[in-house]
């Protein structure tokens, strides 16, 4: 069988001409002519500022992965040796075919394309990402969830031995996340095997993650090993750390603060030190796709 | 000696605000320069804090007066930082954004504190001159003591902004914890001894 290759999906020379056209024309035009799921980061009232891409070395430079320190540059000091191949995925618990696939499998059954996605992180910062990946419903139909799968949990990867903060009990580890079945069936939710363009760097969750666009950067697991269809609402590494700070659901609502600091704007990260702080959407600006998830819900309740 | 020791240690401790400087001119805060100056000149303020009240043990160990005599300038710089501080949240991270601030102050302890604790030093430094030390009298000691509690508000303020139980803010804390130790203690060993 031909090995997939990243270059396949987006060579270097055309996505940077790529990255050129959309600037100008705009983003949403962009993705109009390029025939390719594209999808804007926010809805329309966006400015120009916000739908700029934010440099690849800021994107791989500050990051939070907590299983190699809590500093936003310990992850690209000290994941640089970690070791991703071989690596497995089970796909097991509330399924009729429980799978275990290698992260070659993976790439071969389950083409990624480009997705350009805002990420907001909890703590008040913003970036927008061109991701590499594939919808999670994808690999989860492969599996045939049963009728009592209602939530899905995620296991990262527990590596003490390469992971240093690992050995500190900042979280509990291994790091665990989940989702509501219609979550993770959106075809906004994707599965992330690489950035710009290329394979995904290990300190940003390295070689496969997740990617909840609504949601806040949490949610979104790295170096997953283990994606378990459950039925009862699993508690996430957060939620243990702090249960009155970061609830199950997590959607980015800037009408719901976190209990210490304010989430109603947020910093654009690359702007510099003139650039505003801009206002923080509801949903992350993806509400149009996603908040029909919620309605009837107190959000301020499932926060 | 005198003459040369306190320029000495004014420019020493105009060196952090020289470095914050440098980097914003020349562009080197990375990626997230506001916040990145916000925890430069608090973490100074918090540092400055430290050194301030390891000044009364300092003289206690060593019997040199000279910490004594520095202690008002290190207090002062306290302030320094700790205003350059706020105005970069408040000019450059909120722009002002006066209803976006007060709602901050109010509902957000971290915040509240840490405003609460510029707000005591305030009369510290209005009362920092020979000629009040004098007018007040054994009054001025009593005010001074404010500056436990700053510290202690000013760690408290550091630790929760964290978003989980991190080492270094808890550093503080204990550093801070240890130098009022001191001073407990050694007015035990004194009014025991007397």
């Amino acid at each position: 069988m031909k090995k997939f290759k990243y270059s396949e999906i987006t060579p270097e020379n055309i996505y940077k001409n790529r990255r050129k056209f959309i600037k100008n024309m705009g983003l949403a035009a962009g993705s109009m002519f390029m025939g390719q799921n594209l999808i804007t980061p926010a809805s329309a009232n966006t400015n120009k500022e916000e739908l700029k891409l934010t440099d690849y070395r800021y994107v791989t430079t500050y990051n939070n992965y907590y299983e190699f320190g809590t500093g936003k540059s310990d992850p690209v000091e000290r994941s640089q040796k970690f070791k991703t191949n071989p690596w497995d995925v089970i796909i097991d618990g509330e399924v009729e075919n429980p799978i275990t696939l290698s992260m070659d499998e993976i790439l071969e059954m389950f083409p990624s394309e480009e997705r350009v996605y805002k990420l907001r992180c909890v703590e008040g910062w913003s970036m927008i990402i061109p991701w590499l990946g594939f919808p999670l419903n994808k690999i989860l139909n492969k599996a045939l969830p049963t009728n009592k799968a209602k939530f899905v949990k995620f296991i990262s990867v527990l590596d003490p031995e390469q992971m240093i903060g690992q050995r500190f009990p900042i979280l509990d580890w291994p790091y665990k996340e989940g989702l509501r079945i219609d979550e993770a069936m959106h075809d906004l939710t994707i599965l992330v095997t690489g950035l710009y363009g290329k394979k995904l760097p290990n300190q940003n969750g390295a070689p496969l993650r997740l990617m909840v666009p609504w949601k806040y950067g949490f949610k979104s697991s790295k170096a997953i090993v283990n994606i378990k269809l459950v039925e009862k609402m699993p508690t996430s590494s957060w939620m243990k750390a702090s249960p009155n700070e970061y609830g199950f659901y997590s959607n980015v609502n800037p009408r719901v603060d976190h209990p210490r600091w304010s989430q109603s704007t947020e910093r654009v990260i690359g702007g510099g030190i003139i650039s505003p702080r801009i206002p923080t959407t509801m949903f992350n600006g993806y509400g149009d796709e996603v908040a029909s998830l919620y309605t009837g819900m107190d959000l301020r309740k499932y926060f | 000696m005198k003459s040369i020791f306190k320029p000495g240690v004014f420019t020493l401790c105009l060196i952090p605000f020289f470095i914050i400087t440098y980097k914003i001119f020349l562009n080197k805060l990375g990626p997230e320069p506001v916040k990145e100056i916000t925890h430069f000149t608090g973490e100074w303020t918090l540092i400055f804090i430290c050194i301030t009240l390891s000044m009364n043990p300092l003289k206690r160990f060593t019997n040199f007066t000279f910490w004594i005599k520095i202690r008002r300038m290190l207090g002062l710089f306290v302030f320094f930082y700790a205003t350059l501080h706020l105005l970069t949240y408040v000019v450059i991270d909120y722009r002002l954004d006066w209803n976006q601030i007060i709602d901050d102050v109010v509902k957000k302890k971290f915040i509240f504190i840490g405003f609460a604790a510029w707000l005591l030093l305030i009369p510290l430094v209005l009362t920092s001159s020979q000629k009040m030390i004098i007018a007040l009298k054994h009054n001025w000691k009593k005010l001074h003591k404010l500056i436990y509690i700053i510290a202690i508000f000013g760690s408290l303020h550091f630790i929760w902004l964290s978003k989980t139980i991190y080492f270094k803010p808890l550093i503080y804390l204990i550093i801070i914890i240890f130098l009022l130790i001191l001073r407990i203690n050694f007015k035990r060993i004194i009014s025991k001894t007397r």
